[in-house]
């Protein structure tokens, strides 16, 4: 499907038009760089704001359908947002897990019910949601969860805890994995998928200080806490196959989100102006033959990175390993992020002692962290480690480690 | 430079291409099995007439030619998808200093340089590129290598090295110094004096030495003095691009003798695939031959958009840099992934390995391409 030049031309004018009339000025405090570290009310309640007024732009869930929420528009509109809401830095769309994984999985595969009583209001930012899926004792092991679903009576009861609960503290509902059979014939078998309310008693989001001093996930308990069947979605016992719907939509390997952005990354270009401004021994750092070196493998790193996509819309081109693109994307983007902010703590030299808070820290800090904040990716939805052996098995069809 | 560079994220990619890439992915399978590549080397020819002719008949020397030269005016990019399935094959042909060549004179000479020589190229006779020089780099202007004026004809001195198939070609590029500037000279296989083949890491090519005393040739031969730096700045981004073609086809094969190794060979009582150690630089291989060959179409774009454009050239040494970091990470796992059998002759892994080397010494290794990146784009 090819669009219209001149209708393509006119959107991007209309969408940068109104970002420039829009964008939303400094706060005045620190805001978090993705949706892993909203750590107070004050950021929270700022993001929550924006949100809802990109939303009431019409430029949130453009393609999602009109009678849910969305605006039924072409894909094609909002990757023009969405690109140009990144480009631009602005801030991100705090209700990420809403509108990039739940709000995906509840359209593909909920209720008429849940998807009138959840879509909207993943879009207008009034229901954050949040993921309960990682466990204390099980976190690359997924399958393996154990938070207890018990049925009893017309209910089911919750007991035991997640972890890692990025928004736990703020999030109106929760997507959650849970164990409802202990005997089944093996560990998928017995899990199911819940679409919880997290403001009910029994559920306890505790916040957990992160590496950077920052809050931002939880520790979720929950200790006999009472849900209606109608929360689950898909079949009891069927947890399994919905989770990996999620994760294709969290990694980005299946397409449907609602857009926008959901993270601030570094761009080359910003390390190559550090190289600039800096220097190493007397002289400027971009003047290094390995610094320039360095760089240009992080501009070919970039620009490959943005061009996989480009390829993958000709099928000849990808038809030998049709599944590689699309789950190489988040391994490939996070540790290119996680090496580039690396090498960009090496370019401050002594002043890489400073971090946020300082008044002399080169950009405030931001680099060491955006280092210490890459992780978050390399770890979060699935760790580095996880992808490859998913391409290696999956892609290449290595047998399982 | 850089915010350009960044925000081009074009790829093109037409049916006819898709076309083009399917027969040859077929065409290569077909002819170009392993153990013929291992029976080639044995040869002195390198190649098979046959299949060349086949080649040739398929269209493939002249796609780059215009149709009033024979050709089909497909645009050298196109030729990306073939050589890139020939690397895969590691398929022993003269197709890739034959395009060069006529795309040099097509760029460069004069119509009465371009009618003998290039309907030639087009029915499959064999041209060549001599550029390299004993003590020489990858800079293709500084020459040693001299033509002096001799009334209507130059007289030719020095010599040139690392000249693929020039026993068998018939018409060669030499590049040249004239009056203290590069100028490039056709030079016909018959004016030739000895050749001395050379050994060389890649086995499958056929590579050679020779001297330039004693040769003059009609003055007729220079191309367009005008249009010198043009071409030799065409030959370097047209060599690495298909370079980048030929190394990545090759690590994708390369790939594929791991993944079989890794998913037959058992230790300690399990395939040694499942062991992590393996997998995961298997997957980083796979990654980095899917992100090169997106950077290799995105330059095979641009270039048939407008080859002399810094994008282009920017686009191009990007692809060449992934592409030779990739062949060269494949075939240096390939042998340790193959434990002791890697070590031998008999296993694949050295093929993939010699033809990494060759690519990556070829007009610039990915260090040398970072470094002209840099240039460009800071
Ligand atoms: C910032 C942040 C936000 C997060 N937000 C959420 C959230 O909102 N909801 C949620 O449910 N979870 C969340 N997570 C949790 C995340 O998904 C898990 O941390 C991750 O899946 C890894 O699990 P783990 O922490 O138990 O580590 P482990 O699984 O114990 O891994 C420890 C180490 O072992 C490696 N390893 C494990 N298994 C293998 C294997 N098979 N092969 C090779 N190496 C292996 C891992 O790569 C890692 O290096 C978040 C994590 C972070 C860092």
């Amino acid at each position: 499907m090819s669009i219209d030049p001149q209708e393509r031309a006119a959107f991007t004018a209309e969408v940068k038009a109104w970002f420039d009339d829009n964008a939303p000025a400094d706060p005045g405090f620190l805001l978090p760089q993705s949706f892993m570290e909203v750590g107070t009310d004050q950021q929270f309640e700022f993001l929550k704001t924006w949100q809802r007024k990109v939303y009431d732009a019409g430029y949130l869930g453009m393609a999602w359908p009109k009678e849910y929420g969305g605006h039924s528009k072409p894909q094609w509109m909002q990757d023009i947002v969405t690109a140009e809401m990144t480009k631009r830095k602005l801030p991100f769309m705090v209700n990420t897990i809403g509108l990039n994984w739940a709000g995906p999985l509840i359209l593909n595969m909920g209720t008429e019910e849940q998807k009138k009583a959840y879509i909207k209001g993943i879009l207008t930012a009034d229901d954050i949601w949040c993921q309960g899926f990682s466990e204390p004792d099980h976190g690359s092991d997924l399958g393996n969860a154990q938070l207890k679903a018990e049925k009893d009576g017309n209910e089911y009861v919750l007991n035991g805890s997640k972890i890692w609960t990025s928004l736990g503290a703020h999030a109106k509902y929760m997507i959650l994995l849970a164990r409802t059979d202990q005997e089944a014939a093996n560990k998928y078998a017995g899990l199911s998928f819940f679409l919880i309310p997290m403001k009910i008693d029994g559920i306890d989001p505790v916040p957990i200080k992160k590496m950077t001093g920052e809050y931002g996930f939880c520790q979720t308990f929950f200790d006999d806490a009472r849900i209606a069947p109608s929360c689950l979605i898909g079949d009891e016992g069927g947890g399994w196959q919905v989770a990996m719907a999620t994760l294709a939509f969290e990694r980005g390997a299946a397409g449907g989100q609602a857009g926008g952005h959901s993270m601030n990354s570094q761009s080359v270009h910003e390390v190559v102006a550090l190289a600039r401004k800096v220097k190493r021994n007397g002289k400027p750092a971009i003047d290094d033959p390995l610094v320039r070196q360095q760089l240009a493998q992080f501009v070919i790193d970039q620009k490959g990175l943005h061009l996989n996509g480009a390829r993958a819309k000709h099928k000849p081109l990808t038809e030998d390993r049709p599944a590689a693109v699309p789950l190489m994307g988040k391994l490939l983007g996070s540790e290119f992020q996680r090496r580039m902010n690396e090498f960009a703590i090496l370019l401050l030299g002594q002043n890489a002692n400073y971090y946020v808070g300082d008044e002399d820290a080169i950009d405030g800090g931001l680099w060491t962290r955006s280092y210490l904040n890459s992780f978050s990716a390399t770890i979060g939805g699935g760790t580095t480690q996880v992808q490859k052996n998913i391409l290696g098995e999956r892609v290449l069809g290595l047998p399982k480690s | 430079m850089l915010m350009e560079t960044l925000a081009n994220r074009n790829i093109a990619f037409s049916d006819e291409q898709a076309m083009m890439l399917d027969a040859a992915k077929r065409f290569v399978a077909d002819k170009s099995p392993t153990d013929k590549v291992r029976a080639l080397i044995e040869e002195e020819a390198g190649f098979d007439s046959a299949v060349w002719a086949e080649c040739a008949a398929l269209g493939w020397t002249g796609m780059a030619l215009e149709e009033a030269y024979g050709g089909s005016g497909l645009g050298f990019g196109a030729l990306v998808p073939v050589v890139e399935q020939m690397g895969r094959g590691l398929m022993a042909t003269p197709l890739v200093p034959t395009v060069l060549a006529g795309a040099v004179i097509q760029l460069a000479g004069t119509d009465a340089q371009k009618t003998p020589y290039l309907p030639k190229i087009a029915e499959g006779g064999v041209a060549t590129l001599a550029l390299g020089e004993r003590d020489g780099g990858w800079g293709l202007a500084d020459c040693a290598a001299s033509v002096t004026r001799d009334g209507d004809t130059v007289k030719l001195s020095g010599a040139k090295v690392l000249v693929e198939h020039a026993n068998i070609a018939d018409v060669i590029v030499v590049s040249v110094t004239l009056d203290g500037k590069t100028a490039l000279v056709l030079v016909e296989g018959g004016e030739l004096g000895d050749l001395t083949r050379e050994t060389v890491i890649d086995e499958t090519r056929r590579v050679f030495r020779f001297s330039l005393d004693g040769i003059s040739v009609p003055a007729d031969r220079l191309l367009d003095p005008a249009k010198t730096a043009d071409a030799l700045r065409f030959i370097e981004l047209a060599s690495c691009m298909l370079c980048a073609a030929d190394a990545l086809g090759g690590a994708d094969s390369c790939l594929a003798v791991i993944v079989e190794y890794l998913n037959t060979r058992k230790q300690f009582g399990k395939l040694i695939g499942a062991y992590q150690a393996l997998k995961h630089p298997a997957a980083e291989i796979l990654t980095g031959i899917e992100q090169g060959r997106s950077l290799l179409y995105h330059a095979a774009t641009l270039f048939d958009e407008d080859w002399a454009t810094p994008a282009t050239e920017i686009a191009v040494r990007m692809a060449k840099a992934a592409a030779d970091d990739v062949a060269i990470f494949a075939g240096d796992r390939a042998i340790q992934f193959h434990g002791g059998f890697g070590f031998t002759y008999e296993c694949d892994a050295q093929l993939y390995r010699r033809r990494s080397i060759w690519n990556g010494a070829h007009f610039g290794d990915a260090a040398h391409q970072k470094e002209k990146l840099a240039d460009l784009l800071f």
